[in-house]
């Protein structure tokens, strides 16, 4: 096997294991348009990257967490309604990204590979970022759990029982960022939501337990990679799409199996 | 604050915006004591019960809370998404550090045991109730604070639900806050109620509230067809400002008059 092909395996696979947990968190508290909202603001980080040199991975994930508070104090003062407040703030900020990206002239930004992902082109570098930058993430869930689950039950019952709230919601922000940064190689801006939700959606076909969800989304977001890679290589088809397309297939399978939802 | 005060509130104000939601309220919650609040849709009652629980911040007043003060809460209703794969058990064991007999003991209490491995899904609104009871009790609670713990419960499991929040009451030793609509039920477990309408508008033992003439006019008559209804009358009415004007005809009680 192609060295390339397998740092495109690996680097898939690396994104689905983070992917799997943070997109259940996702699912259950609804947040799939602003997951959307902050992927589509990563073209703006990238064009911050260039512009200044500075570490795209660090650009994204900055951009990100702070659309995220921006976005959550204009929440608080209610002008629109929070969907209107995604939609306005996710096309915006994809359409700034396109701006700037457009304006530096000096330098060629390839959008095709921001917007659609591009696993094919995954170098060892960017291997490092994903499994560090995963591990991060990994570690901070593990530790997180408890409150984010309870936050995710309940925000009041959380508060009353002493956890956080506020704390605990900006660090599943934060993760959702880094998880949008180094996703992004791999499906692109365009497709990352979908990295996120439908392994998680799928896997609550299976799972009786939080921990479960989790860990099926995980497992399924593996499959979806591998199928979707082969599907690329053999059929000579974009490689972000591919997985998408496979997770969708997984998604549809599961819901038309007659299985019985135990809780 | 004395030993068995475990909450005292004093002339505390609330506003949302311009307004007033909670105008000079002042209470104490005491050990072993049952308090209930009563007042019409719109009256601040959860704005109280959340400004007691601390996620709301007073505009003015002040609450005082004994050091450490441990709260069980229960609030009117929890939504959990179906895609949140969760059972009883599960959800239990997000409330505190809890063994699997810490959780029994908790049903047990509340007569819910054999709930432990269902999905929190497929609970009827009553055994959601209970659940949600004894989660606030996992956490061995000082004060329990429950906002209409009777919603969605049918009229012999409300009897039975008032019924086993004063066995609790004893069990546990704990001060309970509850918001209620079903007066005659819990006018037996009551050791005191307060009728709020943005101020409270009288409290007192319920004997002593009882004893009055204008409680029956207030409340209605125990088993009387208006169990659910109840008619309102206050000692004052509000203009439209909200300000309160006294009656000139109020006279014999401070529940009496006209609204």
């Amino acid at each position: 096997m192609a060295d390339f092909l397998i740092f495109a395996l690996l680097g898939g696979i690396g994104v689905a294991l983070v992917a799997g947990p943070l997109g259940s968190f996702v699912v259950w508290r609804r947040m799939a348009y602003f997951g959307d909202t902050l992927a589509h603001s990563a073209l703006l980080g990238i064009a911050i990257g260039v512009l200044f040199d500075i570490n795209f991975n660090l650009a994204v994930v900055s951009c990100c967490v702070i659309l995220a508070l921006i976005l959550v104090s204009l929440q608080r003062q209610r002008i629109v309604a929070t969907d209107t407040l995604l939609g306005i703030m996710a096309h915006s900020s994809l359409s700034l990204g396109l701006v700037a990206v457009a304006l530096l002239d000096d330098v060629r930004v390839d959008l095709m590979e921001y917007l659609f992902g591009d696993l094919l082109a995954i170098t060892p570098t960017d291997l490092l970022w994903i499994y560090a930058g995963g591990a991060i993430v990994m570690l901070l869930l593990w530790r997180l759990w408890n409150p984010l689950l309870a936050i995710t039950i309940n925000e009041e019952l959380a508060q009353v029982e002493g956890v956080p709230v506020t704390r605990i919601r900006l660090a599943l922000m934060l993760l959702i960022g880094v998880v949008i940064a180094i996703a992004m190689k791999v499906v692109g801006i365009l497709l990352i939501t979908s990295l996120l939700i439908i392994p998680a959606a799928s896997a609550r076909r299976l799972a009786t337990s939080p921990e479960q969800m989790a860990i099926f989304a995980s497992l399924l977001g593996v499959v979806a990679v591998s199928l979707g890679l082969y599907a690329s290589w053999h059929l000579d088809t974009p490689a972000g799409p591919s997985v998408v397309v496979a997770a969708l297939v997984q998604f549809l399978l599961l819901y038309s199996l007659p299985i019985r939802r135990a809780a | 604050m004395s030993q068995t005060e475990l909450i005292k509130i004093d002339q505390l104000n609330i506003n949302f915006g311009e307004n007033r939601v909670i105008s000079d309220v002042s209470l104490s919650l005491k050990r072993g004591e049952i308090t209930t609040l009563i007042g019409p849709n719109g009256a601040g009652k959860t704005t109280l019960v959340k400004a007691v629980l601390g996620l709301l911040n007073p505009s003015s007043g002040t609450i005082t809370r004994n050091e450490a003060l441990r709260i069980g809460y229960m609030p009117q209703k929890l939504h959990i998404d179906t895609t949140f794969p969760l059972t009883v058990e599960r959800f239990l064991k997000t409330a505190a550090f809890s063994g699997t007999d810490d959780q029994l003991d908790a049903l047990r209490s509340v007569k819910a045991e054999t709930l432990l491995k269902q999905s929190v899904h497929s609970l009827s609104g009553g055994e959601m109730q209970r659940v949600l009871l004894a989660r606030a009790l996992l956490r061995k609670p000082e004060l329990l604070v429950l906002d209409e713990p009777a919603q969605g419960v049918d009229i012999n499991g409300q009897v039975e639900l008032y019924n086993l929040i004063a066995r609790i009451r004893d069990q546990y030793n704990c001060a309970v806050l509850m918001i209620s609509h079903d007066l005659h039920l819990v006018m037996a477990a009551t050791d005191q109620v307060i009728c709020l309408n943005r101020h409270i508008c009288c409290s007192g033992h319920p004997e002593q509230v009882s004893s009055d003439p204008s409680y029956i006019e207030l409340f209605g008559v125990p088993g009387s067809e208006n169990l659910a209804l109840y008619s309102h009358h206050h000692n004052h009415q509000h203009n439209e400002h909200g300000d309160i004007v006294p009656l000139a005809e109020d006279q014999h009680s401070n529940c009496g008059g006209h609204h």
